[in-house]
């Protein structure tokens, strides 16, 4: 995101907030001692990631069989350390809740894979992706992890086009690039529009070959349901088998979640159906923190609701606004009209209209919020979904005039395909309507540099952690970073974790042990014993609703409030009034469906909370008390450039806050605009 | 839309299964398959029914997760998988009958859900390019034909559903295979592997228990992907190289 213009924080700085003194979530939490990144090396930006490879202490290849470790998930960020890991030796358990670890939902991404190779020598290096991704991120990421970031990524293209990733060409035999979610160099490396899923089976190919070779050893259709804590480390999971029912208790000298994130928190997002919280959840329970969870991205380019049926939403890679042009009628009589009826002069093509400079390449927090703006002032467009029409045209005729339709076809046919093949409606002849959609959480477990999170022994890879992304995510980041992680991170900083070994054996009947397994079977027996009237989906959906509407595009003290206590509600009528039919023993999708969400009531208070707290806007989340006077976000340096990270106190407590404040040496903070 | 459903109920692996009979009223057209499937969830739960357990994941037709036999048809009547078909391509009125994938190597575990960790194993067995982490050349020192690197690429989308095996007159799982073959055969670096990739794979395929293929092409017609045929010309020419050159 290279801005022509920006200014200073200080010269944007509301002079009537920074006077005042709010502490909009007094009452509920407590305050906590600072939190610091004790990993990160000191010294030029540039060497830290070197000298920590090299502080980080070996692990003998022949102890390494010794030595064992549990991933949790398969996408980008597990399969990748789990290969990777058992390419070194030691033993690896991979989980899994699908039926297959190439199904996890990296494979969903569409765009690309970023990296600083600068073959197209346009001005990129390490230190402009490095530069692009913490100002994207609106200077809420830590630049050490970023920094890193940018520097491995030119690996992860290597390393993949070895194992056969079969990325985009030019005629030429070599590797094609393009510009992505409006950044000025091309560095986005692509596989048409199945980036994810290419390199996701790639990374799986590398973990089945260390299946067959006996260093890993997959476990499908398991569900973890607990973290195993003794002497306050992490030493295995509790986890389900989802077809026997079987309570199964896994043992580790160290625990890595690479569990993705909680976007189905709002019920509606692009995510899979199984995509939860709860392995995060249930560490951050035994003493993970939660870091900046009410970071949320929400994605301009999705298919809007059809109806009250919709299980989930599909997304459409954002490069189609590069040749689409997004419009809504200028009055609210033409909205029901068609769209082909409506005179140019009738239109009103909002983007390019409010940002003339970037146009339909605002960013994606900015394209979303503007589109819910259009509809709340009455000229949605589509289906009225209770009362209101949610979409906004997404318009190729432009673009069809001057590239004709074969040249559209060339470059977005498969997604003008999905689009038709979801709406019924053919995109070539009427405009296409898109609405903004949960897509990707930037907060997620608190880690320090070497991904270590509160927990000793406990490690966050990819989504699951906070890291990277600050408020605000860059298109075609997130493959980069489930990679980087995997392949070229957390082996290098476990293993100074695991030279402390070997470690202490733990039986299974340590007591620690036998309370997290009878834990897991109470919570398990309730749900099947309460047999209420209300199935586990449609409370899901009511908090979803609440979510969507209080902590999404647009967050506001009196509305973030409202929402913690209808959250609190529901929560306590979920306990006692769900209705879960069949058996423990067999496969049974709504008990697992009934665990997910018991979690997420408790995620979505806490992204509330730290919403309210939060009283800033900056990416992602907007809080419509920080904005300027024509509605643009604004930023608070002085008093939010920290991490919030987030201590459970108990059942029936409120959660400690701990900040862990950013400083940016590489890099100076400035304000985004767009205009 | 008012639909009778005929849907095949099994209650765990070992148990007899059965096809039951439900109505369901109210289905929108811009539903999607599953979408009807989990509305008829919610009333049987709400009459006290267990729901009928079927695999999906991320709803967008790229991880394979979902996969049903509706009306003999895997993936019903359109080129795509489950989750995308939609009720518009039925009629109001109509019976639907829902199975599970139909295949000795894709046990039922209950319900609509089968089980296809065979397909993993196979991958096991060679479906990979031994690259260990770090090992890797830079990215450019290997130039790969941009037609080789498109065939490649086609190929390689395939998404492990089960479809193509669920088609099949034999219940073979050639055309995965071939995918596979196809993909890292037409690359540069998957040429140090060829021969063991294809003789391996195909061994543990046999083992499975998957058919011989016979040319019928049911499964390149039912697969949601379009993954062509000639995959599997190119599976048997490698494991005939292969065999020549003495694996």
């Amino acid at each position: 995101m290279d801005m022509p213009d920006t200014v200073t924080a200080a010269e944007a700085s509301h002079s009537g907030f920074l006077d005042g003194d709010y502490d909009d979530a007094a009452g509920y939490y407590t305050p906590g001692a600072p939190l610091v990144d004790s990993k990160a090396p000191d010294g030029p930006i540039s060497e830290r990631w070197q000298n920590r490879k090299f502080e980080a202490r070996l692990v003998n290849p022949a102890n390494r069989r010794k030595l064992s470790i549990i991933i949790v998930g398969t996408g980008l960020a597990g399969a990748s350390a789990a290969a990777t890991l058992g390419e070194a030796g030691y033993r690896v358990k991979s989980f899994c809740y699908q039926d297959s670890p190439r199904r996890a939902h990296s494979i969903a991404a569409q765009g690309g894979i970023n990296a600083a190779k600068n073959y197209k020598e346009d001005g990129d290096s390490v230190h402009r992706l490095f530069y692009d991704t913490v100002k994207g991120g609106d200077y809420r990421s830590r630049e050490s992890n970023v920094y890193r970031l940018a520097e491995v990524s030119t690996n992860i293209i290597d390393q993949c086009v070895a194992q056969g990733v079969p990325f985009a060409r030019e005629y030429g035999g070599l590797l094609d690039n393009r510009s992505f979610g409006g950044v000025q160099v091309s560095r986005t490396f692509y596989a048409r529009g199945q980036t994810g899923q290419q390199l996701l089976i790639g990374a799986y190919q590398a973990l089945e070959r260390q299946v067959a070779a006996g260093t890993v050893s997959m476990y499908t259709r398991h569900e973890m349901l607990e973290l195993i804590t003794i002497d306050g480390k992490a030493r295995g999971i509790i986890a389900r088998d989802m077809v026997t029912g079987e309570i199964e208790t896994h043992l580790a000298d160290v625990v890595v979640l690479a569990s993705g994130g909680y976007g189905n928190v709002f019920y509606l997002s692009t995510n899979a159906m199984g995509c939860n919280v709860t392995a995060a959840w249930r560490a951050h329970r035994k003493g993970a923190y939660m870091a900046n969870p009410c970071f949320t991205q929400i994605h301009p380019t999705c298919i809007p609701v059809s109806g009250e049926h919709q299980s989930k939403l599909t997304l459409m890679s954002e490069s189609l606004r590069n040749d689409g042009r997004i419009w809504v009628p200028k009055n609210q009589a033409d909205c029901e009209k068609d769209p082909r009826d409506i005179p140019e002069e009738d239109r009103d093509y909002f983007l390019e209209r409010i940002y003339p400079s970037f146009g339909n390449l605002v960013p994606r927090d900015i394209a979303s919020r503007a589109a819910k703006n259009m509809c709340d002032e009455g000229r949605g467009v589509g289906p009225e979904v209770e009362g209101v029409r949610r979409g906004v045209y997404l318009d190729f005729a432009a673009a069809i005039e001057r590239l004709g339709r074969d040249g559209v076809e060339e470059k977005y046919d498969n997604l003008l395909d999905m689009y038709e093949r979801i709406t019924g409606e053919n995109p070539y002849e009427v405009p296409m309507r898109i609405y903004p959609a949960v897509h990707y959480v930037m907060g997620g477990l608190w880690v320090d540099y070497d991904l270590q999170s509160t927990i000793p022994g406990l490690f966050v890879t990819g989504e699951a952690n906070f890291s990277d992304h600050g408020a605000n995510r860059l298109g075609a980041s997130a493959l980069m970073q489930g990679l980087a992680d995997g392949y070229f991170v957390l082996p290098h900083t476990i293993r100074d974790y695991l030279a402390d070994g070997p470690f202490e054996e733990i039986a299974e009947d340590h007591p620690a042990v036998v309370e997290a397994r009878e834990s897991v079977k109470g919570r398990i027996d309730h749900f099947l014993s309460v047999n209420g009237t209300r199935s586990v989906d449609s409370y899901h959906r009511e908090l979803g609703n609440i979510m969507w509407e209080y902590c999404g595009m647009e967050r506001t003290e009196t509305g973030l409030k409202k929402a913690i206590d209808l959250i609190r509600g529901l929560k306590d009528d979920f306990y006692r009034n769900v209705k879960v039919l069949g058996s423990a023993e067999t496969l049974n999708q709504s008990l697992e469906k009934a665990g997910r969400v018991a979690d997420f009531f408790e995620l979505g208070e806490l992204m509330c909370i730290d919403a309210l707290n939060r009283r800033e806007s900056c990416g992602g989340h907007f809080r419509g008390e920080s904005q300027t006077e024509d509605g643009e976000a604004m930023r608070h340096d002085e008093e939010y450039a920290y991490v919030a990270a987030w201590e459970w106190a108990g059942e029936d407590s409120i959660p400690v806050l701990h900040k862990e404040d950013l400083v940016y040496t590489a890099i100076e903070m400035k304000q985004r605009s767009y205009k | 839309m008012k639909l009778t459903l005929k849907i095949w109920r099994q209650a765990g692996p070992t148990d007899k299964g059965a096809i039951h009979t439900y109505q369901l009223d109210d289905v929108s057209p811009d539903m999607s398959f599953l979408e009807m499937l989990d509305v008829l969830n919610e009333q049987l739960n709400a009459e006290g029914e267990e729901p009928i357990a079927f695999d999906s994941d991320c709803r967008e037709g790229i991880c394979g997760m979902c996969g049903l036999m509706i009306n003999g048809d895997a993936h019903g009547p359109e080129v795509t998988t489950t989750c995308q078909l939609h009720m518009r391509s039925f009629s109001d009125g109509e019976t639907i009958t829902i199975e599970p994938w139909r295949s000795e190597a894709f046990p039922v575990l209950k319900d609509l859900v089968v089980d296809r960790s065979a397909f993993d194993r196979i991958i096991q067995q060679g479906g990979y390019i031994s690259v260990n982490t770090g090992s890797a050349p830079e990215a450019h020192s290997v130039p790969v034909p941009r037609d080789d690197a498109m065939r490649a690429f086609n190929v390689a989308t395939c998404i492990g559903c089960g479809a193509c095996v669920a088609a099949c007159p034999n219940g073979s799982a050639s055309l995965f295979m071939g995918a596979k073959i196809t993909h890292l055969g037409e690359l540069p670096q998957g040429q140090p592997e060829r021969d063991s990739r294809v003789v391996n794979m195909v061994a543990q395929h046999d083992a499975e228990g998957f058919g011989g293929c016979t040319n019928i092409g049911a499964c390149t017609a039912a697969c949601p992907k379009e993954i062509p045929l000639d995959v599997i010309s190119q599976l048997n020419k490698d494991l005939r190289t292969a065999i020549k050159h003495g694996h």
